[in-house]
C-alpha cells in the first residue's frame, strides 16, 4: 500500500522537476555584447510598459509590438543613448503612460506631493489629538484634586 | 456636533477627489497621443502599389488626409474596411494607408478581394514607422492637416459615427485634390 503511492509521489515529482525546466523564453532579442549595456537593457524593458497588454513590461509580454520595441530599445543602447533619451523617445512616441515609474516633472506634482501632504494633516491631527486628550486628563484630575471630601 | 464636522468634510473632499480621478482617468484602449498638434513623423515607406513610388510626410502636404494604420491580419481592420469605403466614396478626404508588419501578396489580395479606400498604402514589413507614430493596436486612425500636422487620432474600428462627430468637423473647407 505504502510502495505505490511513493512511487506515484516519485514520478509526480520527477513530472514537475521536468515541467519546471521549460522555461518560455518570451525576450529573443540577442544579447548585448556589455554586460553593462545587457544590465541598463534588463533595466530599462523592465520599467517600460507594453502598451498593448498595458499591466505588463515590454521583458514580459509575448506580443509583436514588445518585441519590437525591445530591438529599439537594444538599437538605441548600442547607439550611446542615455536611459533617459530612450525613455524621452518612447514618451514622445507612447505618451507618459508607457512608464510604470511616473517621472517628476510639474504635471505630476501632485502624485509625487500628496503622500507628504497627507503625512503633514495626519502629523498635525494626531497632535491636536493628542494635546486635547492630554489637557482633558489635566482637567480630570483638578477636578478630583479639587473635589471637597465627602 | 462641531467635531464631526471637520472629519465629515474632510471625508467628502476625499469622495470628490477620487470621484474625479474615476471619471477624468484615460480610457486606456484609447490612450491620448503625444502626437496630437505636432508635425507629422518623418518616414519613407515604398507604395504597396508601385515600389519605385514612396509614401512620405510630404505624401501628407498640402491637403487634409486620414492616415489609416491596418494590417491583414487584424481582424477590427475587416470590420471597418467597409466604413473606409465609404469615405472614399464621399471624396472629401483621400486615405492613406500604412500597411503594419504585413505580406504585400497578402495586402494585395486582400485590398482585391475588399476592395481598395487607399490612394497609396506605404508598407511598413519590420514595423518601425508604426513605432513612430505611435500605434499600438490597429487599425488607428490620424486626421493630418494640409500643413502635416497631427489633428486627431482614433484607436479601433473607424465608424460612421467616429468619421461624423470627430474628423469631419475638424475638417475645414477639405476638398480632395484632383477633386
Amino acid at each position: 500500500m505504502r510502495q505505490p503511492r511513493r512511487i506515484g509521489a516519485q514520478a509526480l515529482l520527477c513530472a514537475v522537476l521536468a515541467l519546471a525546466g521549460v522555461a518560455v523564453a518570451i525576450d529573443t532579442t540577442p544579447p548585448l555584447p556589455d554586460p553593462v549595456l545587457q544590465q541598463r537593457y534588463y533595466g530599462l524593458t523592465h520599467e517600460l510598459r507594453c502598451m498593448q497588454c498595458q499591466s505588463e513590461a515590454l521583458a514580459d509580454s509575448s506580443v509583436g509590438l514588445a518585441a519590437d520595441l525591445r530591438v529599439q530599445v537594444r538599437e538605441l543602447l548600442l547607439a550611446g543613448q542615455t536611459d533617459d533619451q530612450i525613455r524621452d523617445h518612447m514618451v514622445a512616441r507612447y505618451g507618459e503612460f508607457i512608464l510604470f515609474r511616473p517621472r517628476m516633472i510639474w504635471r505630476n506634482a501632485w502624485l509625487w506631493g500628496a503622500p507628504a501632504v497627507l503625512m503633514a494633516i495626519g502629523v498635525v491631527v494626531g497632535w491636536r489629538i493628542l494635546r486635547n486628550r492630554a489637557r482633558l486628563a489635566d482637567a480630570d484630575e483638578s477636578r478630583l484634586d479639587d473635589s471637597p471630601d465627602p | 456636533m462641531n467635531r464631526f464636522l471637520l472629519p465629515l468634510a474632510g471625508f467628502v473632499l476625499l469622495m470628490a477627489v477620487l470621484l474625479v480621478g474615476l471619471k477624468r482617468a484615460p480610457d486606456k484602449s484609447n490612450l491620448p497621443s503625444p502626437l496630437i498638434g505636432k508635425p507629422v513623423p518623418q518616414f519613407t515607406l515604398p507604395n504597396l502599389f508601385d515600389n519605385t513610388q514612396r509614401v512620405n510626410a510630404e505624401t501628407l502636404k498640402g491637403h487634409w488626409s486620414l492616415v489609416n494604420v491596418w494590417g491583414t491580419w487584424c481582424v477590427e481592420c475587416r470590420a471597418e474596411h467597409e466604413v473606409l469605403l465609404q469615405i472614399k466614396q464621399e471624396a472629401r478626404v483621400p486615405i492613406i494607408g500604412i500597411d503594419w508588419k504585413d505580406q504585400n501578396e497578402d495586402a494585395l489580395s486582400w485590398l482585391a478581394q475588399l476592395g481598395n479606400p487607399y490612394e497609396r498604402i506605404g508598407t511598413d514589413n519590420d514595423g518601425r514607422v508604426a513605432i513612430d507614430w505611435g500605434v499600438y493596436g490597429a487599425p488607428e486612425s490620424f486626421l493630418i492637416s494640409p500643413a502635416g500636422t497631427v489633428v486627431y487620432k482614433h484607436i479601433g474600428a473607424m465608424t460612421l459615427q467616429v468619421w461624423q462627430r470627430e474628423f469631419l468637423p475638424r475638417v475645414s473647407g477639405a476638398v480632395s485634390p484632383g477633386a
